[in-house]
């Protein structure tokens, strides 16, 4: 069973306050290859690491079925940063 | 008669120590996550302990197997990490420690970095640490790279 976009949506919604969300399929349709990009007020205070690990069990029954997963996490400061820098 | 060794190794359980309480939540989960055994994980341990820098990927640093594992590869390289620091162990030709390392560092994805015994993170963190400067902290502190010279942006090329 393929994994859907809407599937990972769902369940990161469910688990943080998300101010922002990308998610990609990187397969080309497949449902195999996901990259997601969460912007969480959740992740203030939390280093990468543990916020990937909390990414990872959020979505852990997903993940298992896919063949590649990558994520970015970043808190709304920081993703402000982010668009700045990009807009510069 | 192996009450020190499990001892030993059962405080480098961490993590993996809160999964009962979801595999008995749900049912579905137990057969993702089994634990493994102890002789597997004492495997692991020596392997994350034997050199400063320890990377889990598919294939191998000349003939990587993944993007994902051969991004890893290259920014190890970039920062010149020495050969006799690292060590790499392909998961493709393991089958059992294909499945056991996702448990031991209780994460789900290949390849996987350890810096001095401890977890540090998959491609996507050590890329962003790499993007950040603070792999190169990392890799200096742990006395695998000497800190910063002038020529070592020669090093970076290769």
């Amino acid at each position: 069973m393929p994994i859907s976009a809407a599937n990972l949506e769902a369940a990161i919604r469910a688990a943080i306050p998300v101010a922002h969300l990308e998610i990609e399929d990187t397969s080309n349709g497949c449902g195999e290859n996901y990259a997601v990009f969460v912007v969480s007020e959740a992740f203030e205070g939390k280093s990468t690491l543990a916020r990937h690990r909390f990414i990872n069990e959020v979505l852990k029954e997903q993940i298992a079925q896919m063949h590649a997963f990558s994520q970015k996490t970043l808190t709304p400061a920081q993703y402000q940063a982010h668009l700045a820098k990009q807009a510069a | 008669m192996f009450g020190t060794a499990l001892r030993t190794s059962f405080t480098a359980l961490r993590a993996p120590l809160r999964v009962p309480a979801t595999a008995l939540a749900s049912p579905s989960l137990a057969f993702t996550r089994r634990y493994i055994s102890q002789d597997a994980r004492a495997k692991i341990q020596q392997a994350v302990s034997s050199t400063p820098v320890v990377l889990f990927m598919k294939g191998t640093p000349d003939a990587p197997q993944c993007g994902f594992s051969r991004a890893a590869v290259q920014v190890l390289d970039i920062h010149g990490v020495p050969a006799e620091k690292m060590k790499t162990f392909d998961v493709l030709a393991d089958s059992e420690l294909r499945q056991s390392i996702k448990e031991f560092s209780d994460w789900p994805t290949i390849p996987q970095l350890y810096v001095n015994g401890e977890f540090v993170g998959g491609c996507d963190i050590l890329l962003s640490m790499h993007q950040s400067g603070e792999l190169d902290d990392l890799l200096v502190k742990s006395g695998v790279i000497p800190p910063e010279e002038p020529e070592s942006s020669n090093q970076t090329q290769n």
